[in-house]
């Protein structure tokens, strides 16, 4: 069992929202669609489920073509942004409601409603309306009716998107647990790494409705093949200073000098772009080998456990991760520190030369 | 400016209150100085707004007085209060250009011509609208707008205190950060009173010198964000504040150990002395940064086992079972990954102690 996508793509108009994706999904698999807000990620999935015909190309289930073939007919559930649910059924019935027309037996379906209700946590209020319940015990009951069916393609549009971010944390660990159980393709979009990177499983990311780069999800954050590819899979999005690399060292910016050491070893002299993630720059110096930068601070923004420090050095605006707590004042000027060990390096076009994890990598086709 | 005081307030909404349940506001009593700027911070429901609309003058509440500079303005509407608002959506009137609308409050008082258009134009340099003075607001960004209502605040010289209610709901996300910065710089220059409902922790403790968080009606915590996430004085704040949250684990205290099931905490003197003297349930707390795991059976170690370990990129969090219980532990990057069996060390300067949910501490 598994779902091909085959050169598929969606214009409305004259906007192309879907353009040439190719995709094969396969049972027992999580696959999360990571894109910003407008990538293609909702065309996607809405595709996959039979609730739009692309406008090109082929959508196979089971080596069967399904294209043309009505959402009723597939076996698929869909859970979505906003919380839906039945207003004036009760939250037993709403769960229940996929249920209805498969001819199963009365104590069949109580079996199959009460043990999804347990496994979300709401089988206290299963005789309550979905306006008594909270947006998290809502968004719970949407997906346990997404679930109850067993079907094969289970679609998730940035379920937790609406839930502040302590549900967000309780949910997302309990639906890992679930996805690993279920015999299903689980496919789930979000805009955050953070999610993407929780939920393992595959990774499928996406800009301006075409696919930049699949594979394991924590293979492609470590190895992003282009620029842009980093930028959407880090948050906060990537630093990036323009540099030269001479015969035996590189110059990044106007005055950061740093050893072509390790994985920069193999780089040949050049222009490139030099990427380096929130969290390896530091407010203090870690290693003996790290390089200086001179900053303005900005703006420290704190998230309760971290430090998000927003600073310029010259025209480039980075950002610096730290665990804990540095509340630091708005203008004064600092020095941060990279181990030229982190950087990933892409050439002028974006794509990637060098990568921390790996020496060499393969050009991607 | 104003320094305001909350003298016994408590509000309910119905006209019998009966319970403490009956009541939105339980009981509030705390004074916000001259200058600061403060955040409310609190789950939904927890009575952030209702407090927000005493101090504004949009709610009488059912109890206490409501002191502006050691002047009563219980009764007063907000109007009387020399107060200005800035709420989820901004509030401006689309067809007059962005100075008319800048200019509205002042001209509403009488302020004289040269005078309003010296304020408006010294508001519109520090809010960077300056080239949009002539344009219609209804064309702007969302961002723009909620900044001209804030405008329409600082407008006034006489205003007492600025008040937020979750102003940055309409905001996109990557431009909400430039709005933070505006706020923060705008507190440091003008020094005033501010006070910001939100229950988003990164708006919140960016935002403010000083947190107030509530739950269920009242105040559980006034601390700097550092307090905050060093110190929660409430389990509720530890839960809270920071993600993940911090751990708990329900003990007994044997001397200077927590016992949890049979495995041994030690924690320092200090607090085991004070922990046998608590009243209730205690509860040992660590935040995931500071509990130490190691690989090999070490000095004060306590054995646990590894349930899952998770990759969130800049770092990993280790699922751990400790008699039962489950704790999370934050691993630096680059350490090696813990396979089964793992000793955790809680390391006693960040271990707190906690009886019926309060933090056992010296009086102060």
């Amino acid at each position: 069992m598994g779902i091909v996508l085959n050169s598929v793509s969606k214009k409305v108009g004259s906007e192309t929202h879907i353009n040439d994706v190719s995709l094969e999904l396969e049972i027992g698999t999580t696959n999360v669609l990571l894109g910003h807000t407008l990538a293609g990620k909702t065309s996607l999935l809405r595709l996959m489920a039979g609730l739009d015909r692309p406008t090109s190309g082929r959508i196979l289930v089971d080596g069967k073509d399904v294209t043309g073939v009505s959402v009723r007919k597939r076996s698929v559930a869909m859970v979505y942004q906003q919380f839906v649910n039945y207003p004036s059924l009760t939250i037993y019935k709403n769960i229940a409601s996929p249920l209805k027309m498969s001819g199963m037996s009365k104590s069949e379906i109580d079996r199959k409603v009460r043990k999804t209700a347990a496994m979300l946590h709401i089988e206290d209020l299963l005789e309550r309306l979905p306006s008594e319940l909270s947006g998290g015990q809502q968004q719970r009951t949407a997906i346990a009716r997404s679930l109850v069916k067993d079907a094969d393609l289970l679609l998730l549009d940035e379920p937790l998107v609406n839930l502040d971010y302590k549900l967000r944390e309780e949910l997302r660990l309990e639906l890992q647990d679930i996805f690993k159980q279920r015999e299903a393709i689980v496919v789930y979009t979000t805009t955050e790494p953070a999610e993407a990177l929780m939920l393992g499983g595959n990774i499928v990311v996406m800009d301006e409705g075409r696919i930049l780069q699949t594979g394991p999800t924590p293979d492609v954050y470590h190895n992003p093949a282009t620029l842009k590819v980093a930028q959407v899979f880090s948050d906060p999005p990537i630093n990036y200073l323009n540099g030269t690399v001479q015969a035996d060292k590189a110059r990044l910016a106007k005055d950061i000098e740093i050893p072509l050491d390790g994985h920069l070893r193999s780089v040949p002299p050049g222009n490139y772009i030099f990427g380096v993630r929130s969290n390896h720059l530091f407010l203090s110096k870690v290693a003996k080998e790290d390089a200086e930068i001179r900053v303005k601070i900005e703006l420290a923004e704190i998230n309760g456990s971290e430090t998000f420090i927003h600073v310029n050095h010259g025209d480039y605006r980075l950002v610096v991760q730290e665990d804990g707590i540095h509340p630091l004042r708005i203008g004064s000027e600092i020095a941060i520190y990279v181990n030229p060990c982190c950087f990933f390096v892409y050439d002028e076009a974006g794509a990637l030369v060098a990568s921390p994890s790996r020496v060499s990598i393969q050009k991607r086709v | 400016m104003a320094r305001i005081e909350l003298n016994e307030i408590a509000h309910s909404y119905l006209h019998n209150p009966k319970g403490d349940s009956d009541y939105a506001i339980k009981r509030i009593h705390n004074v916000w100085e001259d200058g600061g700027a403060y955040a409310l911070l609190g789950p939904s429901g927890c009575g952030k707004t209702t407090l927000l609309n005493i101090i504004s003058g949009l709610v009488t509440p059912s109890k206490g007085r409501v002191m502006y500079d050691g002047k009563d303005v219980t009764k007063l509407p907000p109007e009387k209060r020399n107060i200005a608002q800035v709420f989820q959506f901004p509030v401006l009137y689309d067809t007059m250009t962005v100075f008319d609308n800048l200019a509205f409050p002042l001209r509403n008082r009488g302020v004289e011509q040269t005078e309003v258009t010296k304020r408006v134009h010294e508001v519109a340099e520090i809010l960077d609208l300056t080239p949009f003075l002539e344009k219609k607001a209804a064309g702007l960004a969302a961002d723009a707008k909620q900044k001209i209502s804030l405008g329409r605040g600082l407008v006034r010289s006489d205003v007492a205190a600025i008040l937020f209610d979750e102003p940055l709901t309409v905001i996109d996300p990557h431009l909400k950060w430039h709005l933070r910065r505006k706020l923060k710089e705008i507190h440091e220059q003008l020094k005033l009173t501010l006070i910001y409902v939100t229950h988003d922790q990164m708006e919140a403790l960016t935002f403010a010198d000083k947190v107030v968080v509530m739950l269920e009606g009242e105040i559980v915590q006034i601390g700097t964000p550092q307090d905050l996430f060093e110190n929660p004085e409430h389990t509720f704040v530890g839960y809270f504040i920071g993600s993940p949250g911090m751990n708990f684990l329900t003990c007994t205290l044997e001397g200077n150990m927590a016992q949890v099931d049979g495995a041994k905490i030690t924690l320092d003197e200090k607090t085991a002395a004070l922990g046998r003297k608590a009243q209730g349930k205690l509860e040992v707390g660590i935040r995931p940064m500071y509990l130490e795991v190691s690989p090999v059976p070490v000095e004060n170690g306590v054995p646990a086992e590894v349930k899952a370990v998770e990759d969130q990129g800049s770092h990993k969090i280790a699922v751990l079972m400790l008699a039962g219980k489950t704790l999370q532990a934050m691993l630096p990057e680059g350490k090696p990954v813990p396979e089964k069996k793992v000793w955790l060390v809680f390391p006693s300067q960040w271990t707190r102690l906690f009886a019926d949910g309060r933090l056992i501490k010296q009086k102060e």
